[in-house]
């Protein structure tokens, strides 16, 4: 199936202070928009220029930290602005070569649902669970049919942050087939460690326990972050997901959780991990396509 | 190995530096020294380079037992420091034997109070800083506040410093008073009405109880959003923006009648809308406002903000050239 192209906006080039430089491309969410970041972001990495101390992929933006005693922000907004016209959108034959991952969960889990149970003030469902809710607004007989439709096809890392290693993905589906869901009506102070969470078009999974405000539909038994780094996947790193990764939510039951969780505590827990490379433009043209193709180089 | 001993942790005292770069993508903030100007000049006093890891209390100081031959200088927050209970001279460095203890009676004016030790908090280099942070537990000693009867390693004092260099009256912040915040108003300000944003700039707002290293909430005002058709991904509440990067220093406000500034140790980006940066310099200052302070934020442009960090340049170099005398 083919999908409406989405034209972007000129990006708009906004001052963060004197260290920051946020860029957005768009209000609204599109896997246009987040490839148009990539496309930039991969660019000024390359260009290695003196007092750029990081650079900040996001959803529907970027965002560059730098030095202003090395830096003019002014002189990176200009050379930000020439990157938007010359390579402003990825080309049409870009190849994204990237990781496809399994990531097993837990839907509708003992633990979250403990503590979402806490949380009704703060909900716009008092009556309903997180699960419940979302699949009612968003059009669903079941929770079994909202939890169908998360798992069916995979999703990509459109950015990381909020605390470490945390991943925000983007289901790799049209508008018409992305899930909705607002953030709670006010944050909670605690969520638990690796609870899939979704707020607005986003599924994460938090890498620690604290304060959140996406609604909590299950857990993952695997983590995202390991500071003691004594899990193989994360010898070269404290977090496990990179920008751009694809990875794909798998409903599991009780038994898998408990099976994945004593593999993690043995130390022996590797994900599912597979090499994989796709064109941007074959996605956005017919999504499904590629999708089946990810799945089966993921399961081969 | 050289040590410093904790005799009492304080309220809130952690190791920091100049902060931990590189590590934002992946949602790390820089944590390092809240006030960034007194933390550098504290090392100036004592020898040590700019970046060598210091404790910056927070309301309460720490006791600290010495347990060799050091320069300390205590700077920041305006508080009562005492050697051996007689009171000694803060912004200045004084020279310490081994059995001399160190601290410090209730603030008077400001929050935070940073010493340095000759030779640095000698905690282990994490991603390239000794810089904590609580949240993950990373950084500085076992990446968490400092505790009662524990010791902390020192480096070599092997620096310039000198027993009674002082920093002059004038190269002190100024602490009392309103704080007044420089402000590059902008990110996603077009969120609010034109009264929201006047309303924003126009209020003295208070510090709330929920202000330390992650952030400042303040109260005192309302600020209202414009109305829209919310874009796709952003979510139904109209402080909800789609997911988006937070500068070190932006503002947002969930609910539009509890501004929150994100500070050192805070998350990296979120979904509600940010309105502002306080400029780099300026974290200084709100760093030394505590619960009940008055806050006010003034919009300034970008140059005002470049000029303002050339000015803290200049001074600490003005810092350095008294020192050294």
């Amino acid at each position: 199936m083919t999908t409406e192209k989405i034209q972007l906006p000129p990006a708009r080039y906004e001052y963060g202070g004197d260290e920051f430089v946020f860029v957005e491309l768009d209000q609204a969410m599109s896997l246009e928009a987040n490839f148009a970041g990539m496309a930039v972001t991969n660019a000024l990495r390359q260009e290695a220029i003196e007092g750029v101390v990081d650079i900040c992929p996001s959803n529907a933006s970027y965002m560059v930290q730098i030095d202003p005693d090395r830096l003019d922000p002014r002189e990176l907004v200009e050379e930000l602005r020439r990157l938007e016209s010359t390579v402003g959108t990825l080309p049409e034959d870009y190849v994204l070569k990237t990781r496809v991952v399994d990531v097993p969960v837990l839907f509708d889990d003992p633990w979250t649902h403990e503590t979402l149970m806490r949380f009704r003030d703060r909900h716009q469902d008092p009556d309903a669970t997180d699960l419940e809710y979302a699949a009612r607004i968003n059009g669903f007989d079941s929770v079994q049919g909202v939890v169908d439709a998360m798992t069916s096809a995979p999703w990509i890392v459109t950015m990381l942050g909020f605390v470490p290693g945390l991943p925000f993905c983007y289901q790799l589906v049209p508008r018409e087939r992305q899930i909705q869901v607002p953030k709670y009506v006010r944050p909670r102070t605690d969520t638990p460690e690796r609870t899939f969470g979704f707020g607005g078009a986003f599924a994460v999974v938090y890498p620690v326990r604290g304060a959140g405000g996406y609604q909590m539909f299950g857990m993952a038994p695997a983590p995202v972050f390991d500071l003691s780094q004594s899990l193989p996947d994360f010898a070269d790193d404290i977090c496990f997901p990179k920008a751009n990764d694809v990875l794909r939510y798998r409903a599991i039951d009780m038994a898998e959780f408990e099976a994945t969780r004593s593999e993690v505590e043995k130390g022996t827990f590797r994900y599912r991990i597979r090499e994989v490379e796709f064109e941007p433009a074959t996605l956005l043209a017919d999504p499904d396509a590629v999708n089946r193709e990810l799945l089966e180089v993921l399961y081969r | 190995m050289s040590e410093l001993r904790v005799r009492a942790g304080g309220l809130y005292t952690t190791v920091q530096d100049t902060g931990r770069f590189g590590h934002y993508h992946m949602g790390m903030p820089p944590s390092g020294a809240m006030d960034t100007y007194s933390a550098v000049v504290a090392n100036m006093l004592v020898g040590n380079p700019d970046g060598a890891g210091v404790l910056e209390g927070t309301y309460v100081g720490p006791t600290l037992e010495f347990t060799d031959d050091r320069l300390v200088a205590v700077t920041g927050a305006d508080v009562p420091v005492t050697l051996n209970d007689e009171p000694v001279e803060p912004w200045t460095a004084i020279r310490v034997r081994s059995g001399d203890v160190l601290g410090f009676a209730m603030i008077r004016a400001g929050c935070r109070a940073y010493v340095a030790v000759s030779g640095g908090i000698d905690v282990p280099v994490y991603l390239g800083s000794r810089s904590t942070y609580t949240l993950t537990g990373i950084g500085g000693h076992e990446g968490r506040k400092l505790v009662d009867d524990e010791s902390l390693p020192l480096g070599a004092a092997e620096g310039p410093g000198r027993d009674g260099a002082v920093v002059p009256e004038d190269l002190r912040p100024d602490l009392t008073g309103t704080a007044e915040l420089r402000t590059v108003v902008g990110l996603c300000s077009y969120r609010l009405t034109e009264g929201g944003l006047a309303s924003f700039l126009g209020t003295d707002w208070k510090v709330t109880k929920d202000a330390d290293r992650v952030g400042y909430r303040l109260r005192g005002g309302k600020l209202d959003f414009t109305e829209r058709e919310q874009p796709f991904g952003a979510g139904s509440d109209p402080a909800n923006v789609v997911d988006l990067g937070y500068p070190v220093g932006s503002i947002q406000v969930p609910g539009g009648d509890e501004p929150i500034v994100l500070l050192n140790d805070a998350v990296t980006g979120g979904g509600y809308a940010t309105i502002g940066t306080v400029i780099s310099v300026d974290r200084d200052r709100i760093a030394q406002t505590k619960t009940g302070d008055a806050v006010r934020f003034n919009s300034v442009d970008l140059d005002t903000a470049l000029a303002a960090r050339r000015d803290r340049r200049e001074r600490i170099e003005r810092v350095r050239s008294r020192i050294a005398r």
